[in-house]
């Protein structure tokens, strides 16, 4: 099935969850709800877009878009040799959006890592621990509020006084 | 009386750390392996150990400075990342380069191929006991990073692109070097075949081992050799042509059964085709320039200029100072590129100031390795280098 054909498809059955159509540079990018991810991308895999291409997150905190997160997927079609951009949206304060997992098993590592750099949560999950950072380290680097300095961390590792050091400090 | 042997020996399940530096690891990966005798019963991968916010970085540097940070991700194969990002970047600025441009970027990424594919065929041979291959492997190896250290400078940390064409033309000459290393890298693919195909210890060693089955590589998003050893027949430089790929003659190189073997026989050919591609890109390599109208304000002056003349040093500040440069549409980016490993691409989202707002990396060294818990599984232990190699891990890449 084409790539329209299913398109209109989407528009027509899942009314409720698509918030918009857009295309830049010959790619057409679908701008869904973050709950109805797994019945839209379900359609897809159904219409051939057999293969998950790539899975990530777009904090839109100064670009602007329909919420804060977008959580980004990319789908393949080995068919029709075509390609379409699905943006799922989630809001600051309760960024929790189902899990695809069952769909394709390659997004278990591409979840978690979204988790780790974004703290968007994904429900269903089989195990949604940090992938990039240790599990105990805190805030979520790919936002765009956390600083790129890392100045909180560094600041923050506790100093072991020798004596010199404290004098040299406090001068 | 009962012989000890017919008693039923009881056995404890062992928890073995591989890594995070065992000499086959190829990088920092730690693997948490619960074996029973020696067979793994669950395996689980730790990566991360090379997390270096490599995507954060991407928003504080420009276009073209972030080109040097595509090198550190895959360092086997740099000239790909280049390429794959700077593809990336025109896509979304809708440049278009020239054909010598083109054309150059598909010789390096050919090269570069080449360089990967011996070296990892190499260095899954030495992690199962054979050194002969991997030193025939490394030695060209070795000359291709030569061939490279000529075009661009240096053997690993190329960043041979810039957006909108090259750092520099190829020099003068360089084609009769580039021909006598690709004579040197078919004797050498036929030297390590010989060696290794006929090999029973090889073939025992890597036949059946880690399979995957054509179902599992598309769930799990295998990409690249890994998925066309399983029968999937997908490569983006034939299905989806960048860079002019549509005008070279070559062929895809397939294999069915989904094993180690497999993937090494894949790898193999991929390198006698892309000795093809090389010859051609030589053969019909086009006059021209490498670098678009520089009144579009997007391509650096030749260095020449900007060390010689005070007009060179002004328009290079024009380009590269933090409140001029270039501005590209608000919009966004994803290119696909057939990367040694698999589906590279570069997906990056502009709002219109000189630094991307988000650059992401779709790396297939993770992706491809997030099947290994898998593949192990009833494995023995020691099938762990072998698939591990076949898999091609790139630390640099893997964690970003």
């Amino acid at each position: 099935m084409s790539l329209e054909k299913t398109l209109s498809q989407i528009k027509g059955s899942f009314s409720d969850y698509v918030l918009g159509l857009t295309e830049y540079a010959g790619e057409q990018i679908i701008h869904i709800k973050g709950q109805g991810v797994i019945d839209v991308l379900k359609t897809f895999k159904d219409a051939g877009f057999n293969f998950l291409a790539d899975l990530t997150a777009i904090d839109n905190l100064t670009l602007g878009g329909f919420e804060r997160f977008a959580v980004v997927y990319h789908l393949l079609s080995h068919g029709s040799a075509e390609r379409v951009t699905i943006k799922a949206y989630v809001p600051e304060d309760n960024p929790v959006l189902p899990s695809i997992e069952s769909l394709w098993k390659t997004a278990d590592w591409q979840e978690r890592e979204v988790f780790d750099l974004f703290g968007i949560e994904f429900e269903g999950h089989p195990n949604l621990t940090r992938i990039m950072n240790p599990d105990d380290y805190e805030g979520h680097p790919l936002r765009k509020d956390y600083p790129r300095l890392g100045r909180k961390e560094r600041y923050d590792f506790p100093v072991i006084d020798r004596g010199i050091q404290k004098q040299k400090r406090t001068e | 009386m009962t012989r000890v042997t017919e008693k039923q020996l009881e056995t404890d399940r062992m928890i073995l750390n591989f890594g995070p530096h065992h000499p086959s690891t190829h990088g920092t990966l730690r693997i948490i392996m619960e074996l029973e005798g020696e067979t793994v019963t669950k395996a689980t991968p730790e990566i991360g150990y090379l997390h270096s916010g490599f995507e954060k970085l991407g928003e504080d540097l420009d276009f073209n400075q972030y080109i040097t940070i595509t090198d550190r991700m895959n360092y086997l194969s740099p000239l790909c990342n280049n390429v794959a990002y700077a593809l990336a970047a025109e896509k979304l600025m809708e440049l278009e380069v020239s054909k010598r441009t083109e054309y150059i970027r598909v010789l390096m990424c050919e090269l570069s191929r080449i360089a990967d594919h011996v070296l990892n065929v190499g260095m899954l041979a030495v992690d199962l006991g054979a050194m002969t291959a991997f030193l025939y492997g490394f030695r060209v190896r070795e000359n291709i990073y030569d061939l490279f250290e000529i075009a661009t400078g240096t053997r690993l940390t190329t960043s041979y692109t810039l957006v909108g064409g090259l750092m520099r033309d190829i020099p003068e000459g360089f084609d009769k070097a580039v021909l006598k290393v690709l004579d040197e890298v078919d004797e050498v693919v036929n030297d390590i075949e010989t060696l290794l195909n006929k090999n029973r210890i090889w073939q025992n060693r890597t036949k059946n081992i880690g399979i995957i089955s054509k179902e599992n590589a598309i769930s799990y998003g295998i990409s690249g050799p890994m998925a066309r050893a399983s029968g999937i027949d997908w490569d983006i430089r034939v299905n989806e042509p960048y860079s002019s790929y549509e005008d070279f003659d070559f062929d895809v190189a397939i294999a069915l059964n989904g094993d180690v073997f497999d993937r090494y026989l894949v790898r193999m050919e991929e390198v006698r085709q892309s000795i093809k591609i090389c010859k051609q890109s030589l053969d019909k390599m086009p006059t021209g320039d490498v670098s678009i109208d520089p009144d579009l304000g997007f391509n650096l002056p030749p260095k020449d200029e900007v060390y010689n003349s005070i007009e060179g040093l002004i328009y290079h500040f024009e380009v590269t100072m933090p409140n001029r440069g270039m501005t590209p549409p608000v919009g966004e980016a994803y290119v696909p590129t057939e990367s040694p490993n698999g589906e590279l691409a570069f997906y990056i989202i502009s709002d219109g100031n000189r630094t991307p707002y988000r650059v992401r990396t779709r790396p297939p060294s993770l992706i491809n390795y997030s099947i290994f818990s898998k593949l192990i599984e009833g494995h023995m232990l020691s099938d762990a280098p072998a698939i591990i190699g076949s898999i091609n891990v790139i630390a640099g890449e893997l964690d970003r």
